[in-house]
């Protein structure tokens, strides 16, 4: 058997064997518009969502929540309509996840109102006495930094301009700071008085939660 | 130190950051296991759950995994082609960097730099810092091999040379990125495609990292520690092409029932189910190159890591493939069943196969006896009993929490809120860290034999 005294043929024919089902099952899929197909009725995240999402990842919520509902009956119930293809095109990377130590996300956007998400951030232990989950209270103890946020959407090729980013973050800014903003009093408990005309880490991270699964429903309703 | 002038300094060097690396993924291991009963450990964003959990699979895959694989892979190429390495300054150079990459990497975790892609969350800067490392690597195994003074390549040297081809592949098509600063970057790939290259990615790194090399030392150690020779060689061959091809279109069983093409996860089951031939066919091997000398079970303290090991890499590629059926699938994943799942591949498998490894290699190479064999004898039996009780219990408490997410009332409504399954696992996640800390145990006192051993000076031995 000549390969076996080849070390250089036989590394190249290692390599063409492990690319068989590489170019098939993931190359091939690159290319072809229905692995990952796009819909005018999914709208990129915008400026803060991104930023909340950004926020999602570096705490690692993927590490114990996902973000894909199956189409199985329990799982509806539970969580609401299984997800499409269609809600993920603008996911780099996609947040799915493999371990369900917390319930699925997918659908969370507007289950629960901002304050909801304030209190329970701060606090899942207040709200749920023998809940795993981390508390994150301190997420409202840091401003927000969009100093790249211009730039991020620039490079995910969301459309979106660098006056309407702006406008973004001005708009967001000015709804969680209003008087009349409906989750005002939970806000101001959970964020220091210094931060509370800014947007902080946490108003990120609900911007992005109470984003997920909105947009779905347009989908639907055109089914 | 040795009389051919091969190379050991760089074997010694990596078994032992191999263990160093060992030591600290486990602490961080425990740490996280206990923060699953009582969040009271979340002390700060850096003990957080969702940080630590990566230090803990990055610190052990990359840190002791790695480490443990360039340990035992310098020291096989250079037996099996009786050549020294090729540059043993690029080996050493190798080293330091390994461990400096490593350290860097996990504080980079720490702080929160964490792509979320699976056992790749390092950010793109340490990213280039890996494929360097790997370069270097393969450089030392192609240069090694070249020169070799023996015509043929033995078993362990294919699953050393897939390996190195493959994880270079992987690694760089699953880690392409654009950065937005020197800490941040966006994957190439959106949504469903990007789920299918990162599983690719995950299931293959953990095939050609924890299966491929593991296999290399298995194949070497093996017959050196019996003095037997591999049962069937025509065996190995079909084994070794079976695997490395059928591997890589199995990725998708990690995405059962998500919105990623049919097509693509029903091709990924049906490799799985055809994966169990070639991983059994190793296995075979192993069993029956014991034929006829199984009393080394009893008067061979190594041999019981072998056989172990095998047999749990042999449970392990049997409970792979059932998962990935869609209706098991549907059941078990997402609980701590698929967590009992890879812990026994980690926990059983490839550290029953380093530990033998490093203790018939670290003797040979320092010229010492091994500090103790009764000692070694513990390690087998709290690392055996730690990672049996850790595992079955995570598959207990799996099938519990499957059940409960499936239940419904007779009106058709659900049984139980999703806290109630996190809560009703407490009592399981406390044995898992009891189970976890025996397991620790176990490994402090193979490290401590090994240190014990180089210790020594060769003239008391």
């Amino acid at each position: 058997m000549g390969i076996y005294s080849k070390p250089v043929v036989f590394a190249v024919l290692s390599a063409l064997v492990i690319l068989v089902g590489t170019i098939v099952t993931v190359f091939i899929p690159l290319f072809m518009p229905s692995t990952q197909p796009v819909s005018p009725l999914i709208k990129p995240y915008t400026a803060i969502e991104l930023e909340g999402r950004d926020l999602y990842i570096r705490e690692g919520c993927n590490n114990c929540h996902t973000q894909t509902v199956r189409p199985l009956r329990t799982e509806v119930l539970r969580y609401g309509e299984y997800s499409k293809p269609e809600e993920f095109a603008y996911d780099r990377p996609f947040l799915w996840g493999s371990r369900r130590t917390g319930p699925d996300l997918n659908r969370i956007g507007g289950k629960y109102p901002d304050s909801w998400h304030y209190r329970h951030m701060q606090s899942p232990q207040g709200m749920f006495e023998k809940s795993n989950m981390p508390p994150y209270g301190w997420l409202a103890e840091n401003p927000l930094d969009t100093r790249y946020s211009i730039k991020k959407i620039s490079v995910l090729g969301y459309g979106y301009s660098a006056a309407e980013v702006e406008r973004q973050i001005a708009d967001y800014k000015a709804k969680v700071t209003a008087a009349d903003y409906d989750s005002k009093e939970t806000r101001d408990q959970v964020t220091p008085e210094k931060l509370r005309n800014d947007l902080t880490e946490m108003d990120a991270m609900i911007a992005y939660l109470q984003k997920l699964g909105q947009d779905v429903k347009n989908l639907e309703a055109t089914k | 130190m040795s009389e051919t002038g091969y190379e050991y300094r760089v074997v010694r060097g990596f078994a032992f950051s191999a263990l160093f690396w060992l030591v600290i993924g486990l602490v961080v291991g425990l740490w996280i296991a206990f923060e699953m009963f009582n969040p009271a450990l979340n002390l700060t964003p850096w003990l957080s759950f969702g940080r630590l959990r990566v230090v803990h699979t990055n610190g052990l895959g990359l840190g002791f995994g790695l480490a443990g694989i360039f340990a035992t892979s310098y020291y096989i190429l250079q037996r099996l082609t009786r050549a020294p390495l090729a540059f043993p300054k690029l080996a050493l150079a190798h080293l330091y960097l390994f461990n400096a990459a490593i350290a860097l990497a996990a504080l980079s975790l720490f702080m929160g730099m964490n792509t979320t892609r699976e056992y790749a969350e390092l950010e793109w800067p340490l990213d280039v810092g890996v494929v360097i490392l790997w370069v270097m690597y393969a450089i030392n195994v192609f240069g090694t091999l070249l020169k070799r003074q023996e015509k043929q390549m033995y078993i362990s040297l294919w699953y050393i040379i897939a390996m190195t081809v493959t994880i270079a592949v992987l690694y760089i098509v699953n880690n392409l990125a654009v950065p937005v600063t020197l800490f941040k970057s966006y994957s190439l790939y959106a949504g469903a495609n990007d789920a299918n290259v990162e599983w690719w990615y995950g299931h293959n790194i953990v095939g050609f990292i924890f299966t491929v090399p593991v296999l290399a030392m298995f194949y070497y150690f093996l017959p050196k520690a019996t003095g037997l020779p591999i049962y069937s060689h025509r065996l190995s061959i079909i084994s070794f092409w079976a695997l490395i091809f059928a591997y890589l279109w199995t990725g998708a069983h990690h995405l059962m029932l998500t919105p990623l093409p049919e097509w693509i996860q029903t091709v990924a089951i049906a490799f799985s189910i055809f994966l169990i031939a070639p991983s059994w066919g190793s296995v075979v091997n192993g069993y029956y190159t014991l034929q006829g000398n199984w009393d080394q079970m009893r008067s061979n303290y190594l041999v019981k890591f072998f056989i172990l090991g095998i047999t749990f890499y042999g449970l392990q590629t049997l409970q792979g493939p059932l998962q990935g059926l869609r209706t098991l699938n549907a059941f078990f994943h997402y609980t701590d069943w698929v967590v009992g799942h890879v812990h026994m591949g980690t926990m059983g498998w490839v550290a029953m196969v380093i530990s033998a490894s490093f203790y018939y290699m670290i003797p040979r190479i320092t010229g010492n006896e091994l500090h103790s064999v009764k000692l070694a004898n513990m390690h087998f039996w709290l690392i055996l009993g730690g990672q049996l009780t850790w595992t079955i219990t995570m598959w207990i408490g799996g099938i519990q929490q499957g059940a409960m997410w499936k239940a419904t009332n007779p009106d058709g409504s659900l049984m139980y809120n999703f806290l109630d399954s996190v809560t009703s696992l407490y009592p399981y996640y406390k044995l898992r860290f009891a189970a976890g800390l025996v397991y620790f145990v176990g490994i402090l006192i193979f490290v401590y034999n090994l240190v014990m051993t180089v210790r020594k000076r060769p003239a008391e031995a």
